[in-house]
């Protein structure tokens, strides 16, 4: 099946052009594509009910809900300009800090847990400005069906769909990053579907237009959560496709094949990833105060901040024989607690002497400076004993030696000496505080120091166990770096030297995004929601109040449109099935059929499912937590899905009009009815649970695993 | 009568000599030597558990794979006459005299051996050149990583065997498609298709990937058989069926019927009974059966029970209660109702006996004819020591303060009620027995490795040392063999997307057929490379450098076919064809080298320390050198 819409270069314009006819509208001309009366009035209803539905009752719950209390409180953040660390990248926090600015919140109030009431806080503007971008994906749904299908009943019918989904409308409420990854998300469809209609103009400024739309809606989409990079899979995939297509065609030179491809690089790949980059630098410009997420950073990086230890202090740079100094593991997702441990508590009990294996060098002595592969002593400053280790089992890791304080007064033995080796260096060359990332190498055994992360008992201070692991293989826990460094001889240097580059931080914030996102797993024996839930709308999630006297909120999809979808796509995988094998068979069909059905079910049917199963198959492989909210992007493609199939075949004939009218308008009817059975779902109820005839729910439990 | 006689008898048997020397060769390398070392070696420690459970009849689960894959290593140890008594405990211990090496490792090495002809037969159906079927057999057999794995007691080399023999079957059968279809011959290599597939996956689940891999091609090739206009399409559904059938429904079949076989050799109780049902523990000679023997089937009123959690997770336990009180404050505060603990104990106990009884009826005895409990009753369960109701309230479980606490019900005379009528719910479902054996390895291990080392080969592991000399054995491979399949597959990666464009261009650089030939074998070697190579980077177990060898075999595969397409078709002139051979030729005198260099390691011959240091081409390899002067 072709991935997304065939053959548009070549004969594309023409079979446009030739079924708009047959549809009894008149020849658009290609410069000036203006809707019709209709269709615009058309638009401004379906955008004027999204709204009024999106909008309706958004201030309640006065209370804080679900996970509001993450993003509201990193909007917060934003307002505060305090730096905290999170598993999505910036954007959408950053908008919704925005927003929240914009309002007149402050950000002071604190949103610890779900059910805070807001009290005199301003909440409205967050809301409104998510329940605004939620609003948006309807109109951004109905253009994008209309440009593909150019049937009017089809987007009407995914416009009323979406309007009146209990879940997306609960979804767009409330302070939360998936109104704004959506409304990017649809935002770079319906840019593609239209640059995709320009194709017969290549290079007209409504071309370039839509292109430079896609590239940035994808690198919103991106800055959001990294969900969007399913998307932009599809994106890419279309480019290719389009590409494939224009590479086929003789009558264009290769040159012009060239700005074809020169184009959609720039606009595709260069602009997102500035895009991109930008929103990490004003990321970062923004918070400049240390904050929650500093511990999650390398020494480096938390030199930067404001009201962090190592801010603005001033250390020798290059190590020398003698010298204390401070080591800390390099920050990895397991031994972050001790890192945050050693910043609070600037303990004495942290320095550590670097001797010569061979000599102890007294005071006088010049100073020598470490090198990469030098063999070394640590001398602990306070007990004056050596850092040893010996083929011991460790408490905690069997499998690895033990670390022990050896000798007296310095003097110890062979199984003292560790070599020192920076990451990535050759030997010979100095070794530098915070920038070096070392390894000590237990000369005797040849194990590596490293920490395994584990709890020691009580007896062990319930600190982080130190071991020395003989499986040489490179793991963030068995890097260090030095930190604290006090040395009178050397001179001292602003931190500001060692300020790591902006392509530097935006690594090493990625490489804790990944580590955090992969972190999240699921605990032994928890419930998750599981992806064969989430289409036959097995399970909602609660957003707010569980008991009868609290003000319940329900996220859970409208069932009719939910079963609906589910029938189309087994409904649509059967026609398509059946088209491509008949048109393979080469079954004899009129050529307007063919047209059509190639067209129509392989083209664009096919770019929609593809979009349906690009942001819904990879869920069923990840290893993290997941939620029924995650389901929200594909059901929106499932939408769209729905709204094409139910309209397929609009034909020339008057009567078959009316038929998909009438079809359209019973759809519609059966959809919004259903929208008002369900509606104390997504705008909130008190009072009895759904199982007491009095209540508004009663009856409508129609799967005992929904929770109302 | 006699008219046989009219005619000769005559007997024409065309056999093809470097086959056959191949082969011989081939066995020689693999088998050679084989019960050296005496000693276990390896993952043999893991694998020997299964073969003497085997022996002795007794049950087990092994949670990492299916069991045809332990089944045909138990093969070699019933034919060889193994008794099953060696405690198989450490990796370098020597094996006892009742251990028949030779005959337990017979089996893998022969697979290991019969890799050589399968490649070489691969090579010519896929329509390449005897050469380069030729070289491809040879470079099978030079290759020690291979022939390491294939000499002991493990299974990749069975696995990569039925690998093979699929592929072979396949193209077999689609060589056969055009001329004759549904002959006798198409049938055969159709089936063998289907058995190889699913005997590959019943040896390690790995082999899912290539069964994959040649239904989606079978898949693509049956797709191009319906834009063919001359077929009717009765035919079409024909084929379709029959590789349905042969595809699907066999493997299936015949992957069921591996279990079936495991279950039916193993009868005795033994130490993994504990994570299947109590019903399938009590068909076990020996484990629950002697305890059920002779219990009355049904439940009835007045029974005297035991109640066993199902899920067994994380330990079996079974429902007991004593006359210890909950605590009335628990230590972060919360209060309790202080009656009589209930509890879960893994251990049987008197203590764990209860008895069921109609809440409508005040005495306990059974009622004669005794009234069997059925679904959806309701009963009061009578803890037999205390003779106390288990009973459970409103009060927050001691640990999962979102639970009810169960208790048994001390009457304190306070207003809290007993509320102590259970309704008993018959799940149909007979509960997927869970594993909860330890996870074979722990995920570090001193030889395990990332995914991304084994194409550069950074890694190596440590098969066995001599506990005395410095001989060991290693699973390395043939640097050279290596470093030229990387090479021959970016080449044929790099030279398809140039063909592709071109041909978008409407430029043909090569012939028709030749571009077919090269899609055709680029779908077997780079797709069979692919499937089983990059899904490890998704897998979070513990990797080892062994799980690349299929995925190598296949890049293998791919050497003379890139080098035959190279000579073929951009050596134009005489003398750049004899230049090229040239090179073909000094190139396999390295990879012959490289082979001889590493045989030491590979068969395990004593090397002094020097020779050992000599041999550690890469600073990443963890090759044993004893310190000198101990």
């Amino acid at each position: 099946m072709p991935a997304a819409g065939g053959g548009r270069a070549g004969p594309g314009p023409l079979r446009q052009r030739g079924t708009r006819r047959l549809q009894g509208t008149p020849p658009a001309s290609p410069l000036s594509p203006r809707p019709p009366a209709g269709r615009r009035a058309a638009l401004g209803l379906v955008t004027l009910l999204s709204f009024a539905s999106r909008f309706h009752r958004l201030p309640e719950p006065p209370h804080v809900c679900w996970d509001e209390t993450h993003f509201g409180k990193m909007g917060s953040y934003y307002i505060n300009r305090t730096f905290f660390f999170d598993v999505h990248p910036p954007l959408g926090k950053m908008l919704i800090g925005l927003a929240g600015y914009l309002s007149g919140y402050d950000g002071t109030f604190p949103f610890q847990k779900p059910g805070d009431r807001y009290e005199q806080h301003n909440y409205m503007g967050m809301r409104g400005f998510c329940a605004f971008l939620g609003s948006c994906l309807v109109p951004f749904a109905y253009l994008t069906v209309l440009e593909l299908s150019k049937s009017l009943p089809a987007a009407l019918l995914t416009a009323f769909i979406l309007i009146f989904d209990t879940g997306c409308i609960t979804l767009s409420q409330y302070i939360l990053l998936d109104p704004i990854l959506m409304f990017f998300l649809m935002g770079a469809v319906l840019s593609m579907v239209k640059c995709n209609s320009c194709a017969d103009r290549p290079f007209s400024a409504s071309w370039w237009l839509w292109l430079s739309l896609t590239g940035v809606n994808l690198a919103g989409a991106m800055g959001v959560k990294f969900v969007g990079l399913f998307v932009v899979l599809l994106v890419g995939l279309n480019t290719i496709n389009d590409l494939w297509d224009l590479l086929g065609n003789l009558n264009l030179s290769l040159v012009t094949f060239g700005k074809h491809f020169l184009a959609r690089v720039l606009c595709l790949i260069l602009l997102p990833l500035t895009l991109y980059m930008a929103m990490f630098a004003v990321h970062f410009a923004v918070l400049n105060k240390s904050g929650p997420g500093d511990g999650f950073f390398s020494s480096a990086f938390q030199s930067q901040l404001i009201g962090n230890n190592l801010h603005n202090v001033s250390i020798p740079e290059q190590d020398g024989y003698p010298l204390s100094c401070h080591c800390d593991p390099y920050p990895g997702g397991l031994c972050r607690g001790e890192g945050i441990y050693t910043y609070l508590h600037k303990d004495l009990n942290n320095l550590w002497i670097i001797k010569k294996h061979d000599s102890d060098a007294d005071s006088s002595s010049p100073v020598e400076f470490v090198r990469h592969g030098d063999i070394i002593r640590l001398e602990h400053k306070e007990t004056s004993r050596n850092l040893h280790s010996h083929q011991h089992e460790a408490p905690l890791t069997r499998k690895h030696f033990q670390v022990t304080g050896y000798g007296i007064n310095g003097t110890g033995d062979s199984n003292d000496f560790w070599r020192i080796e920076v990451v990535g260096r050759r030997a010979g060359r100095l070794i530098k505080v915070l920038r070096s990332k070392i390894r000590l190498t237990h000369v005797a055994t040849g194990c590596i120091l490293g920490s395994s992360g584990k709890t020691l008992p009580k007896w062990g201070w319930e600190q982080v166990e130190v071991t020395c692991t003989p499986y040489v293989k490179e793991t963030p826990n068995s890097l260090w770096n030095f930190e604290d460094h006090i040395n009178p001889k050397l001179p001292n240097i602003s931190l500001d030297v060692l300020k790591p580059s902006f392509v530097e931080i935006l690594l090493e914030s990625h490489m804790v995004m990944i580590r955090g996102n992969s972190g999240l797993k699921p605990k032994d024996n928890e419930v998750t929601s599981k992806p064969w839930h989430w289409p036959i709308n097995y399970q909602g999630l609660r957003f707010s109040g569980v008991n009868e006297t609290d003000y319940r909120v329900y996220l859970l999809g409208n069932p009719v449109v939910w079963w609906l979808n589910l029938f189309t796509i087994g409904l649509y995988l059967l026609i398509a099935i059946s088209t491509a094998v008949a048109l393979k068979r080469g079954v004899q069909l009129t050529s307007e059929h063919k047209g059509e059905l190639s067209r129509v079910v392989l083209c664009g049917g096919g770019q929609v499912a593809l979009g349906w199963l690009l942001h819904y198959l990879p869920f069923f492989m990840m290893g993290r937590v997941l939620y029924f909210h995650h389901y929200f992007p594909a059901m929106l493609f499932s939408s769209m899905l729905t709204g094409k199939y139910w309209m397929l075949g609009e034909g020339e004939a008057e009567t078959r009009v009316k038929f998909h009218y009438s079809k359209m308008l019973f759809s519609g009817a059966a959809v919004s009815l259903n929208f008002y059975l369900f509606h104390p779902l997504s705008y909130g109820m008190i009072g009895p649970m759904a199982s007491d005839p009095s209540s508004p729910m009663a009856g409508l439990r129609w799967m005992d695993s929904w929770e109302f | 009568m006699l008219g046989f006689l009219k005619n000769p008898v005559v007997v024409t048997a065309e056999i093809n000599l470097s086959l056959v020397a191949l082969t011989v060769m081939g066995l020689m390398s693999r088998l050679w030597g084989l019960s050296y070392p005496r000693a276990v070696v390896f993952d043999e420690v893991y694998y020997g558990q299964f073969v003497s459970l085997y022996m002795k009849r007794i049950f087990f689960v092994d949670d990492s794979g299916p069991p045809l894959g332990h089944m045909l290593l138990a093969l070699g140890g019933y034919l060889g006459g193994f008794d099953g008594n060696f405690l198989w405990n450490r990796i370098g211990a020597e094996y006892s005299m009742n251990v028949p090496v030779c005959s337990l490792r017979f089996l893998p090495a022969l697979a290991g051996a019969l890799c050589i002809p399968l490649a070489y037969q691969i090579l010519v159906e896929l329509h390449f050149s005897h050469c380069a079927a030729l070289g491809a057999a040879l470079l099978i057999l030079l290759e020690n990583s291979l022939i390491t794995q294939s000499r002991f007691m493990l299974l990749e080399s069975i696995l990569i065997f039925f690998i093979l023999l699929a592929v072979l079957s396949y193209l077999k059968f689609y060589n056969l498609q055009r001329h004759s279809s549904f002959s006798g011959r198409w049938c055969f290599w159709l089936l063998l298709t289907g058995v190889a597939c699913s005997c590959a996956v019943g040896v390690k689940y790995m082999g899912l990937f290539t069964y994959m891999l040649l239904l989606a091609i079978a898949g693509l090739h049956f797709w191009h058989m319906l834009g063919d206009r001359t077929l009717s399409n009765v035919s079409l559904v024909c084929h379709f069926l029959a590789r349905g059938l042969a595809l699907l429904v066999i493997p299936v079949a015949m992957y069921l019927s591996f279990f079936y076989v495991h279950l039916a050799l193993l009868y005795r109780s033994g130490p993994h009974d504990q994570i299947m049902t109590s019903a399938f523990q009590a068909s076990l000679e020996g484990g629950l059966a002697r305890i059920t023997q002779g219990q009355p089937l049904e439940v009835a009123y007045g029974s005297q029970i035991t109640l066993r959690n199902v899920l067994g997770k994380p330990m079996q336990c079974w429902l007991h209660s004593h006359t210890n009180t909950y605590p009335i404050r628990y230590e972060n505060g919360r209060g309790s109702s202080h009656q009589q603990q209930v509890t879960c104990y893994p251990f049987k106990d008197v203590n764990n006996w209860w008895i069921v009884k109609d809440p409508g009826m005040q005495q306990l005895v059974v009622s004669n004819p005794p009234r069997p409990v059925r679904h959806g009753h309701i009963v009061q369960l009578v803890h037999g020591i205390t003779t106390r109701y288990l009973n459970t309230h409103d009060v927050a479980a001691p640990l999962s303060p979102h639970s009810q606490e169960v208790s048994c019900y001390i009457d304190y005379n306070i207003s809290m009620p007993a509320q102590n009528l259970w309704r008993v719910k018959k799940s149909e479902s007979a509960g997927r027995p869970v594993s909860i054996l330890p996870p074979r390895s722990d995920t570090e291990h001193k030889y395990s490795s990332s995914a991304l080392d084994w194409i550069t080969m950074d890694t190596n592991i440590a098969y066995w040392l001599h506990p005395t000399s410095g001989a060991q054995i290693h699973l390395l491979g043939n640097v050279c063999t290596w470093a030229s399949a990387n090479v021959a597959a970016v080449v044929y990666t790099c030279l398809s997307l140039w063909y592709l464009i071109r041909r978008r261009r409407k430029i043909y650089d090569i012939p028709e057929d030749a571009w077919q030939l090269w899609v055709s074998a680029g779908q077997i070697c780079v797709g069979g490379w692919v499937v089983n190579y990059l899904p490890f980077f998704l897998m979070e177990k513990t990797l080892f450098l062994y799980h690349y060898l299929p995925a190598l075999t296949f890049q293998i595969l791919l050497i003379p076919i890139v080098l035959q397409h190279l000579s073929d078709h951009l050596c134009r002139s005489l003398l750049s064809k004899s230049m090229f051979s040239a090179l073909v030729v000094a190139w396999f005198s390295s990879v012959c080298f490289a082979y001889r260099t590493f045989s030491p390691v590979t068969y395990g011959e004593p090397l002094s320390v020097a020779e050992l240091k000599d041999l550690r081409w890469k600073d990443s390899w963890n090759i044993l050198i004893r310190k000198q002067g101990r």
